[in-house]
């Protein structure tokens, strides 16, 4: 792991200790990063950062990124608490990146792909033009190469400080999804923690395969929303990929360590 | 304007003219004063009053308005413009949703589907109706109606007006997630015609399920937004009651959707709002559907995807850095 990292990760010493957020284990960060950040003691999945997520998938230096330069406007001169334009400069200064999706061309297991992961770091995933446009861009290169297209999200929805253009990006993708599946381009959607509101919407739910990792949540609405207006208690494991595979809204469930193994099996399928 | 008509705070004032204009007249039947110039006066203005109220609408009055409780709903369109309306009710796998209502129609004389979100008239109403709020059955209904319309080659009229899609247990656990995106990824490539009508709240993801057209037009009170005010203020301030700053900020009114290119054509709405003057409402709404379905309907299917997907394809607003 880390080829791909290096250049632009934050460096944060490894002799450092993260607590499991299940058991409540201290491990050595070093350690978790061997192991995929899961926890080896209760098999707890902590969030994986961007870059690693594509380390995890992609064969060692296969990964050729698209569309780095794509960035927001604030068409809306969006004003919240911090407005918009700030909130775009901190983030791409914490994750050196510009927007909260990273896209790609890649292998995985020997077999070529069209690859985007979703950067939770970003402003929460959230996907606006710019998410909307370079997810587009993957499909079409997808279908220019003939290559599967594999998305992994994670993802609070669409993005609020872009309003209305963010609700477009659902059809905007929606569309290109469409477009896949006339050109029989396979599509394989792999959803992380968390992956809510429009973008488990769209792109994310029209997979030909949805997997999903161990805990991931997963729901259009959030679930304190739901607890608000039904006014009960959710039941335990509610919207938790376990839970949506059991009521047939995915299709399976993939420990991290069996992911990359999992997508090339899938990949072997229609290629 | 009827007495019974429900009044919206920012409304007050005229209410106040208005009742003042009616005693006036009741006092100069009775006396046999002659008041007719002071009423003339009243009356003046109380029109300016007016004119100057709905033409400088804040986005939270237009919220107001596109809520309003007596705003005409999807059925009231229905009946007036369409023809031998038979309702369609099965999605096939789920009980039936009222919140939404679909089937076919003639309009114009042209058989069509026509589907729309269905608010309450009342409480009841609004109970059953679930505040237009649909589950993910709702959205497999109309997409299995609207593929009739896609099979025999018949235009689709969609109306939007829905706080948003339903935060209920059982919606997640069938998917309505997976519902919406289908939505979205069929009415795509549809091959005939596709005229979506926002006649109230197109509220996010909800109103995207039935959203995606050749030609979107949206009444001039309408809004159209990824989120309501209200959640939006709640994320932002933790204070829903902020809402009429986070309606500000969302830029959710017809003008500034036309103004981002999401929508094609402002349907104007008589002074006060649809409400006021249902006929004349429906009349416009009429005569722009006319419009759209006439420039359409010539369309090979091929000219109509390749517009579809170009008018979807550049929506976004971006820089590109390099
Ligand atoms: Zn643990």
């Amino acid at each position: 792991m880390g080829w791909f990292a290096k250049t632009r990760r934050n460096i944060i010493p490894s002799n450092v200790w993260e607590k499991c957020k299940r058991c409540e284990e201290a491990i050595y960060r070093k350690d978790l990063e061997k192991n995929f950040w899961v926890c080896q003691k209760c098999d707890y999945h902590f969030a994986l950062p961007n870059l690693d997520r594509i380390n995890l998938l992609a064969d060692e230096g296969t990964f050729e990124e698209f569309d780095a330069a794509l960035a927001s406007d604030d068409p809306l001169q969006f004003q919240g608490v911090v407005p918009y334009r700030e909130r775009l400069k901190k983030s791409q200064a914490k994750t050196l990146v510009k927007e909260a999706i990273t896209t790609g061309y890649a292998k995985i297991c020997g077999l070529p792909v069209v690859l985007a992961v979703f950067n939770f770091d970003f402003m929460g995933g959230s996907m606006g033009s710019v998410v909307g446009e370079k997810i587009v861009r993957a499909c079409e290169n997808a279908i220019q190469r003939r290559h599967p297209f594999v998305l992994v999200s994670t993802s609070g929805g669409a993005r609020m400080d872009e309003g209305i253009l963010s609700l477009m990006q659902m059809i905007k993708t929606g569309m290109a999804v469409a477009r896949l599946s006339m050109e029989r381009i396979p599509f394989i959607s792999f959803l992380a923690d968390p992956t809510t509101g429009g973008v488990t919407a769209s792109v994310a739910m029209l997979g030909d395969v949805i997997l999903a990792e161990p805990g991931a949540l997963i729901g259009f609405a959030g679930p304190r929303v739901i607890e608000q207006t039904i006014k009960q208690t959710l039941p335990k494991g509610f919207q938790r990929a376990e839970f949506l595979k059991e009521k047939g809204v995915i299709d399976m469930v993939v420990h991290r360590s069996q992911a990359k193994n999992t997508v090339g099996k899938i990949l072997r399928f229609f290629a | 304007m009827t007495p019974t008509v429900h009044v919206l705070p920012f409304e007050q004032h005229l209410v106040e003219l208005e009742n003042k204009i009616t005693e006036l007249r009741a006092l100069s039947e009775s006396s046999f004063l002659d008041l007719s110039a002071e009423i003339e006066t009243l009356t003046q203005k109380l029109n300016a009053s007016r004119c100057e109220t709905y033409q400088c609408l804040t986005p939270w009055q237009v919220t107001q308005i596109a809520r309003h409780p007596q705003r005409p709903r999807t059925l009231s369109y229905l009946e007036r413009l369409f023809h031998d309306f038979v309702e369609l009710h099965g999605g096939r796998q789920f009980p039936d949703d009222n919140a939404i209502v679909c089937g076919l129609a003639t309009f114009h004389g042209e058989p069509v589907v026509v589907v729309g979100h269905q608010k309450g008239k009342d409480t009841e109403d609004n109970i059953y109706r679930n505040f237009g709020m649909p589950h993910p059955e709702g959205y497999r209904k109309a997409l299995r109606v609207m593929k009739l319309a896609n099979k025999f080659g018949r235009p689709i009229i969609t109306f939007v007006d829905t706080p948003g899609a339903y935060p209920g247990l059982e919606a997640e656990e069938r998917g309505q997630a997976e519902a919406i995106a289908r939505n979205c990824l069929e009415m795509s490539f549809f091959q005939v015609p596709v005229v979506v009508v926002i006649v109230g709240e197109g509220g996010s993801g909800g109103a995207v399920a039935l959203g995606v057209g050749d030609a979107v037009i949206m009444l001039e009170y309408a809004i159209y937004s990824v989120i309501s005010p209200e959640g939006c203020a709640s994320i932002l301030w933790k204070d829903a009651s902020r809402a009429e700053d986070a309606a500000t900020a969302l830029k959710l009114t017809s003008q500034d959707l036309l103004k981002f290119g999401v929508i094609d054509e402002v349907v104007t709405e008589p002074v006060g709002g649809a409400h006021r003057d249902f006929e004349t409402t429906a009349q416009n709404i009429e005569k722009a559907i006319a419009k759209y379905l006439a420039l359409l309907k010539p369309m090979s299917v091929e000219e109509l995807q390749q517009r579809r997907q170009a008018k979807y394809r550049q929506m976004g607003i971006y820089t590109d850095q390099k």
